[in-house]
């Protein structure tokens, strides 16, 4: 195993660079994260949107969340790279199908988060900042959202660890990120596809649980600091990254 | 793009395929439901165990399944862990229906580290003095789940579990990267034999949805009918 790690260990890091194209666990990486914070500002209008009070901004959004969570992420993949192109009438790479992909994804996921973190600012806030003469936009945007932004921070870090995951997907189409490059080392190697294949889950374990416990750490301490709030709403944000039944 | 064709979904040898797979697909998904609940609810009773060694190996198998993505998964239990076992059981096993088989192991052992993870927080949903109530009583730890803490922890837990297996259901469609013929897969075909993508993404799209659909719609009658009783 340790030979395994030592011949290939560049090259599972970060792909052919530079003599190719990126890959590997640089690629993963750079690929949630740019994901997650394209999806930002979409699942932030989407949330918004959500939480209104006007049905038709309401509606067609809750039907795009239902769509979206009614599918796999495989299927959302595969209609971005079959029909991305004869949209726009250029080839698609597997990276930027990948993005998109994900982009919506996570944009849909946010903007349940986001909505959750709104949920979760009790009503009162909101009912002050009206009183107090601001007008429903600035209420939210300087009363509910940054205390709302301040309580969704565990649940971000969450939802980074479930895009890294999700971005093993991009090995169905090719693209050369961690567990396609780990593929390419086990066809090379060939006679060791259990190390090969238990390595790739401890990267992808080490990646994701530091992440979570970081997560984890970032909600224990928000709990202590708003511990004069003791009622928190079951809705709290953690609580709801899973889907709403 | 060309005019959809709705009779190559309602007939003929494309309609088979795609048929076949959403069967195939309703049977991996059945299958892992059925082994998954069990052992999710062992592992939550591992992590609520009044064993510190328990609890540490429930909340490692959680932490260790639920923080690696499914491809990698079904990669090492399709291509790796047959490795570890003699040459004589690996091409027996190679020779057979081995997709379905690591399929199934690898989404029953994914789908039970998240259940578990919500059985549990439905029973921490009942308060202790119940559960303490139970072993004043003269109740075994085992009896006091059964018979008093389980069946007021279900209420709680059904809609979540349910939510889950919409996941599970979606999550099937991650089998076809070790070639499993299930819905996926067989829509990958029919658009690489007759380039009929649009038709055949519909039909796959259409089914996942229906299914999830029903599943929420399930859930949210049971959350009606039984609703979480307030103590």
């Amino acid at each position: 195993m340790l030979e395994l790690i030592q011949t290939y260990w560049l090259y599972f890091l970060v792909g052919q660079y530079p003599d190719g194209p990126l890959g590997g666990v640089a690629v993963t990486v750079l690929l949630a994260a740019l994901a997650l914070m394209l999806a930002m500002p979409i699942g932030l209008l989407l949330g918004l949107a959500r939480t209104s009070t006007v049905a038709a901004l309401r509606r067609p959004v809750s039907a795009l969340v239902y769509l979206v969570r009614g599918i796999p992420l495989l299927l959302v993949v595969f209609w971005t790279y079959f029909f991305l192109p004869t949209v726009t009438g250029v080839k698609t790479g597997q990276f930027t199908t990948m993005l998109i992909a994900l982009v919506v994804f996570d944009g849909v996921y946010l903007a349940e988060i986001v909505r959750a973190g709104i949920q979760s600012v009790p009503r009162g806030q909101y009912e002050a900042a009206r009183a107090l003469g601001l007008d429903h936009r600035r209420a939210m945007a300087r009363v509910i959202l940054p205390q709302a932004l301040r309580s969704m921070l565990p649940s971000l870090v969450n939802q980074f660890v479930s895009t890294i995951k999700a971005t093993s997907l991009g090995y169905i189409i090719g693209l050369t990120e961690t567990s396609f490059i780990a593929t390419q080392i086990n066809s090379q190697v060939f006679t060791k596809p259990a190390q090969v294949y238990l390595l790739l889950s401890l990267t992808y374990f080490v990646l994701c649980f530091g992440l979570s416990r970081f997560a984890f750490m970032l909600e224990r301490r928000l709990a202590r600091r708003d511990l004069p709030r003791v009622a928190r709403s079951p809705g709290s944000p953690t609580a709801s990254t899973a889907p709403t039944a | 793009m060309p005019g959809f064709d709705l009779a190559l979904l309602l007939h003929g040898q494309y309609h088979d395929w795609l048929v076949a797979g959403l069967l195939l697909s309703l049977k991996l998904g059945g299958v892992v439901i059925a082994c998954a609940l069990p052992l999710a609810i062992a592992i939550a009773l591992l992590r609520l165990a009044p064993y510190r060694a328990l609890r540490a190996v429930g909340f490692a198998y959680v932490e260790v399944i639920r923080n690696i993505p499914l491809i990698a998964h079904l990669l090492f239990w399709y291509f790796g862990a047959p490795e570890l076992l003699p040459d004589k059981i690996k091409e027996r096993l190679y020779a057979g229906n081995y997709e379905f088989v690591a399929a199934a192991i690898g989404l029953t052992l994914y789908a039970a580290a998240f259940m578990a993870e919500n059985i549990r927080s439905g029973i921490r949903a009942i308060p202790t003095v119940q559960f303490e109530a139970g072993r004043a009583l003269g109740l075994s730890f085992m009896a006091t789940m059964r018979r008093v803490v389980l069946p007021q922890a279900l209420r709680v837990t059904v809609p979540p579990l349910l939510s889950q297996t919409v996941i599970l259901w979606n999550d099937t469609s991650i089998a076809t990267v070790i070639g499993l013929g299930e819905m996926m897969y067989q829509a990958a075909r029919v658009e690489s034999a007759s380039f009929r993508s649009t038709e055949a993404f519909v039909f796959v799209t259409v089914s996942y949805l229906a299914g999830s659909l029903a599943l929420t719609a399930l859930a949210a009658w049971i959350h009606r009918r039984w609703p979480v009783r307030t103590l």
